[in-house]
């Protein structure tokens, strides 16, 4: 062979490396080796945040204990619970079985956390059991507090005009049938949020915007009235985002009222009663979607490591927002619903949150520091009717974020963010606990 | 989403489907395509006869797609919002066009020999 020939032939393989190295770049996204440890690390709860902090640790780590704590045998997908409380789902749409997502080598303790002592760095379940750790991650999500509402109890879903689809798939399906009575029959239909954080921010608008849709298809159609009680004087915390729902409640003759938090329901007379800075005021309804206020689950608020300053009536847990580290017990992080952070009580939270987290607990056992950082991003497809969506992203600061600048409007009502929520969402949470997106 | 690598896009596809149904169609889509190129390759050239009637199937596979994607997802044509929603539809319905075109055009290729026609 001569130089001549060779030289395109060097090349050509090299080129062929070079694909194959991107093709391999590209499918398995650079993972560290593992770190080898022997350290005790406690998860408690298996939610999305749990399950997906357990896989991304059983990636990263090598000879540690990893212990999972939660009883419940069943896995939700909760971003999916309002499309089942609309009828768009089957309640089996959100349902999997919790040891389905668990990696090799987890150990799962079907038990309830009963007490966490961050002192002693032992947690009690409610079987008596003591486990002890070395580093504890928090992942125990919210509760929701239904005895706050005076009058209104879970097994009165889906009767007398009463929706709640925070609950699970079985409350979420009942209200589908209070939705669908209403559908035909017409009237007011009223929806609330509490006064506290709370999960998905953004649900309560879906639930508004979908029940108004459905009911426009219905026989209801114009004998419909469809009003939003605010729990303050904004219609989502980001402000930018609640001109914009503003501007659509006015399009589609969607009434709000202001600083209305519901306290009491009269289910057999449909009333409802608000507290509000003028006093209480009753509003009878046809419909009325209930959500109770949410706070940290009791053993949480009960340990000591619930922020002593902020949220006092909710107890999440003190950790700094960048890190998801406790702010006063450095071996404790807290991830999900439960971690005290300014925003954000999303699966799309979740998917941000665990990476960072996972990078400072794994640069501790290392004893360096981390330097993953959090921003608060977070993302709520917010459903706006069946069939469009607008895929709202944002972060601590308000700011908009979105991901796919220029091509997905976020502000704006579109078809291929509908196909987002409908299509690629479930697949890529499910990914994500995995550890794989 | 950050880090969007092909890795995540392939995990998500294969929860959506199911890893069986998308390794398959994925499968079926390669073996057609494939299939494709081996005809032209064998017959060293295009049949426009067969090339006309893989041209009348291509409507059907554009409506055949576009209605597929409706149904899946409670939608319709009242939904298109944007400019983005415009060019969703016209992928989703030329996908389905070119493919049913590919198949058809193949399909006639494998089944009559190129000595039994014209």
């Amino acid at each position: 062979m001569t130089e001549a020939d060779a030289a395109p032939a060097a090349r050509r393989r090299f080129l062929g490396l070079a694909a194959a190295a991107l093709a391999a770049a590209a499918a398995a996204p650079l993972e560290a080796q593992p770190v080898g440890t022997s350290a005790r690390i406690l998860i408690l709860g298996a939610g999305a945040a749990g399950i997906t902090a357990a896989n991304q640790l059983a990636r990263r780590v090598e000879g540690a204990a990893i212990t999972l704590v939660d009883p419940r045998r069943e896995h939700l997908y909760q971003p999916g619970l309002s499309l089942v409380a609309t009828g768009l789902k089957p309640e089996g749409y959100v349902l999997s079985r919790t040891r389905e997502w668990l990696p090799a080598g987890v150990t799962l303790v079907e038990e309830a956390v009963a007490a966490i002592d961050p002192e002693a760095r032992r947690v009690t379940t409610d079987a008596g059991r003591a486990l002890g750790y070395d580093f504890l991650i928090v992942a125990l999500g919210l509760a929701l507090d239904d005895d706050a509402i005076e009058g209104f109890s879970r097994d009165m879903i889906g009767t007398n005009g009463l929706g709640a689809l925070y609950g699970g798939p079985q409350d979420a399906a009942r209200t589908w049938a209070a939705v669908s009575a209403y559908a035909e029959k017409g009237g007011l239909a009223v929806f609330t949020r509490p006064a506290t954080e709370m999960k998905c921010a953004g649900a309560p608008l879906k639930h508004c915007f979908l029940v108004d849709d459905i009911a426009s298809r219905g026989a209801a159609g114009a004998r419909r009235e469809i009003l939003y009680a605010a729990n303050n004087k904004a219609l989502f915390s980001v402000p930018i985002v609640s001109e914009k729902v503003r501007m659509l409640f006015e399009t589609r003759r969607i009434g709000a009222v202001h600083d209305h938090v519901l306290k009491a329901i009269e289910p057999g007379r449909r009333i409802a009663t608000f507290a509000t800075p003028e006093g209480d005021v009753e509003i009878g309804y046809d419909y009325l979607h209930v959500i109770p206020p949410q706070r940290a689950p009791r053993p949480v608020r009960e340990s000591g490591l619930s922020w002593a300053d902020r949220w006092t009536d909710q107890g999440w847990v003190e950790v700094d927002p960048h890190s998801l580290r406790h702010r006063r017990y450095p071996e404790v992080f807290a991830v999900g619903d439960v971690a005290g952070v300014p925003k954000g009580k999303t699966a799309a939270s979740v998917k941000w949150q665990v990476p960072v987290m996972v990078d400072h607990l794994v640069a501790a056992l290392q004893g360096r520091e981390g330097t993953a950082r959090y921003d608060g991003y977070t993302s709520c497809p917010l459903i706006t009717r069946v069939g469009r969506a607008m895929l709202v992203e944002f972060d601590y600061a308000n700011n908009l974020a979105p991901s796919f600048p220029g091509v997905i409007a976020p502000l704006e009502e579109l078809w291929i963010s509908w196909l987002i929520k409908e299509l690629a969402l479930k697949p890529t949470y499910l990914a994500m606990l995995r550890g794989d997106a | 989403m950050k880090d969007l690598t092909l890795g995540m896009v392939i995990a998500v596809w294969e929860e959506m489907f199911g890893p069986a149904l998308f390794w398959g169609m994925a499968g079926a889509a390669a073996v057609v395509t494939l299939l494709y190129l081996y005809v032209l390759i064998r017959d060293r050239r295009v049949s426009w006869r067969k090339f006309l009637l893989a041209q009348l199937a291509m409507p059907f596979g554009a409506a055949a797609a576009v209605g597929f994607v409706w149904r899946i997802t409670h939608s319709g044509l009242r939904d298109v919002g944007g400019p983005v929603d415009v060019i969703v539809l016209m992928g989703v319905a030329a996908a389905g066009a070119v493919g049913a075109a590919v198949l058809v055009y193949t399909a006639q290729s494998l089944v009559r020999r190129p000595a039994a026609e014209e």
